[in-house]
């Protein structure tokens, strides 16, 4: 039974995340806190300059956080501070609204389906937000709410 | 039906029961819906839809010193739910029932109102581990404004409060101890008589949160003797916005009003207003009119079903659905108390409440998932959340064997 929300990529980076590990020379880290389900996500990122070298995460969630954060750290790497943040902007357009998905976007198109489960968006954005917080370099826990 | 169900009597007819129940009868997403978020709110029977609908349709007036018809009869029929709310918890007089929004503002009233008045610096409110989030926070509030104690009575793996530590807790700055009757998070149903009987011997005072009893047991404030009973109208399958907060009358007459305005007052002048006997001291503004209707017809409802019926038959639908719950390879049951009313909350091994909660729904079964507004019971058990099946007397066996088979698909998306 797979569905439109349950794709098989999302599936598969649930079960097997990338980047899932801390990491020691990290220059910038920030967590993240679904207060609805209680789920937690630290991110880690190497900064050179500009550029985002490296990005890792940790922490346990539901399918679609996981593989939401997955798949973040995966489309982060090589990319400018303000490549990211528009990344960030275009992946919430994804989620939120009804325009056409953009080929900026790349495999994070799997993500289309949450659209129609508001209740879930949160659990897709959970990432980002605390990717936002990192870029921003805030270190306070980031919520959804 | 599986080879199980036929363990279970034939004395409660729940086909002819669901036919009251017109949300029971739609699909969602193309298959029947198998409603298991009781916990949360209960459906509503004709006879409530009728009930409300009837007054607006032909009664509607505001209550209380109307002198046309339309005001008499909406006034009579409000008035007359707190005779039926009296006789569903045997209190000794219609004064005693105070009309609220429902357990969590009968909650607030008493920590706010009793509270305020009786509570001091040094002194202690005991709850317990069990609680929802309703039954912490304004005690909380009240305690952190007072400089005064909480104490919280433990429990153990099964989620069962340990009666011997409650007993270490209780001492003579024990004011108040607030518990649930059958917590909503996992089902326990809490020893209250003897909880209650052993703070009056202290010298304290005793609130009971029945959110979850209401709909399940029979309850009898006299027999219990608690001083303060709460109850919600929805989740005992009345409209929300509308509950009852049950109180001796002796300590209600004691207590200043929770809040200001008409009806809560007798005279008023710029210089002194005095207030308006019970109950009516503690329901300031127009009520929820509808909503009080709607709920006497809920409880006819489940007095005429019967709630000794109701809860062998849930009894019933708990066993069996703990048997076929438990025999999912990697499914945990959490919450297995001795005494337990029909709730099943439960983790699976690597997948995660969230989606079990989202593919379930897929095949049209609404349960609940999070941490329940239970937070302390979830660290507790070291989880951040349950999925939550919640029974009422209009589930059947078949509906279970749907969840099960449910579960079954969704371990194999996460295969």
């Amino acid at each position: 039974m797979i569905d439109d929300l349950y794709q098989e990529t999302i599936l598969d980076h649930s079960k097997r995340p990338r980047n899932h590990h801390p990491m020691d020379d990290a220059n910038r880290k920030a967590e993240g806190y679904n207060p609805l389900c209680g789920d937690k996500l630290k991110l880690y990122l190497k900064m050179d300059g500009d550029i985002v070298q490296d990005a890792s995460f940790e922490g346990a969630g539901c399918a679609i956080s996981t593989a939401s954060a997955s798949l973040m750290t995966e489309s982060l790497k090589g990319k400018t501070r303000e490549e990211a943040l528009k990344l960030l902007d275009k992946f919430h357009e994804l989620l939120t609204t009804d325009t056409p998905a953009s080929r900026d976007l790349g495999k994070l198109v799997v993500f289309c389906g949450v659209r129609e489960y508001p209740a879930r968006v949160k659990c897709a954005t959970l990432a980002w937000h605390t990717l936002k917080s990192a870029l921003d370099n805030v270190t306070e826990p980031v919520t959804t709410e | 039906m599986s080879a199980l169900s036929s363990v279970v009597s034939r004395g409660f007819d729940v086909e002819k029961v669901r036919e009251d129940f017109p949300v029971l009868q739609q699909k969602i997403h193309g298959k029947p819906l198998v409603y298991l978020d009781n916990a949360a709110t209960a459906q509503k029977p004709f006879a409530v839809i009728d009930a409300i609908r009837k007054f607006h349709e032909v009664d509607c007036a505001n209550i209380h010193r109307g002198v046309h018809e339309l005001s008499q009869r909406s006034t009579a029929s409000y008035e007359e739910t707190r005779v039926k709310a009296k006789r569903f918890l045997n209190a000794r007089s219609k004064t005693e029932i105070i009309f609220v929004r429902g357990a969590t503002e009968g909650i607030n009233l008493v920590a706010s109102s009793w509270g305020r008045k009786n509570v001091k610096e040094g002194d202690e409110i005991i709850i317990s581990a069990l609680e929802h989030h309703s039954n912490i926070v304004p005690w909380q509030m009240l305690c952190e404004e007072k400089n005064a104690k909480l104490r919280v009575i433990p429990m153990n793996d099964r989620g069962e409060l340990i009666i011997e530590e409650y007993e270490k807790l209780l001492g003579p700055r024990t004011r108040m101890v607030a518990v649930g009757h059958i917590s909503n998070a996992l089902g326990t149903i809490n020893p209250v008589r003897q909880i209650i009987e052993m703070a009056h011997r202290a010298g304290a005072l005793t609130l009971i949160d029945g959110a979850q009893a209401a709909p399940h047991t029979k309850i009898d404030v006299q027999a219990l003797d608690s001083d303060f009973y709460t109850f919600s109208g929805h989740k005992v399958f009345g409209p929300t916005g509308i509950g009852v907060l049950h109180g001796k009358k002796k300590l209600l007459e004691a207590m200043p009003p929770y809040q200001g305005g008409g009806d809560m007052i007798r005279t008023v002048t710029f210089e002194k207003t005095t207030y308006n006997e019970l109950p009516y001291k503690f329901e300031a503004g127009t009520p929820n009119i509808a909503g009080g209707i709607g709920m006497g017809a809920a409880l006819d409802y489940v007095t005429k079903l019967g709630l000794d019926h109701i809860a062998a038959y849930e009894h019933e639908l708990l066993v069996y659905g703990t048997k076929a719950l438990s025999e999912i390879p990697g499914l945990r049951i959490i919450g297995t108390a001795r005494e337990k009313a029909a709730v099943i909350s439960f983790v699976i091994e690597g997948i995660h409440p969230h989606d079990i909660g989202t593919l379930l729904d897929r095949q049209g079964i609404a349960v609940r998932t999070g941490h329940h507004c239970a937070q302390p019971v979830m660290d507790w058990f070291h989880i951040p959340a349950t999925t939550r099946a919640s029974f009422a007397f209009y589930n059947t066996i078949a509906e279970i064997d749907a969840l099960v088979a449910g579960l079954h698909s969704v371990k194999e998306v996460f295969g």
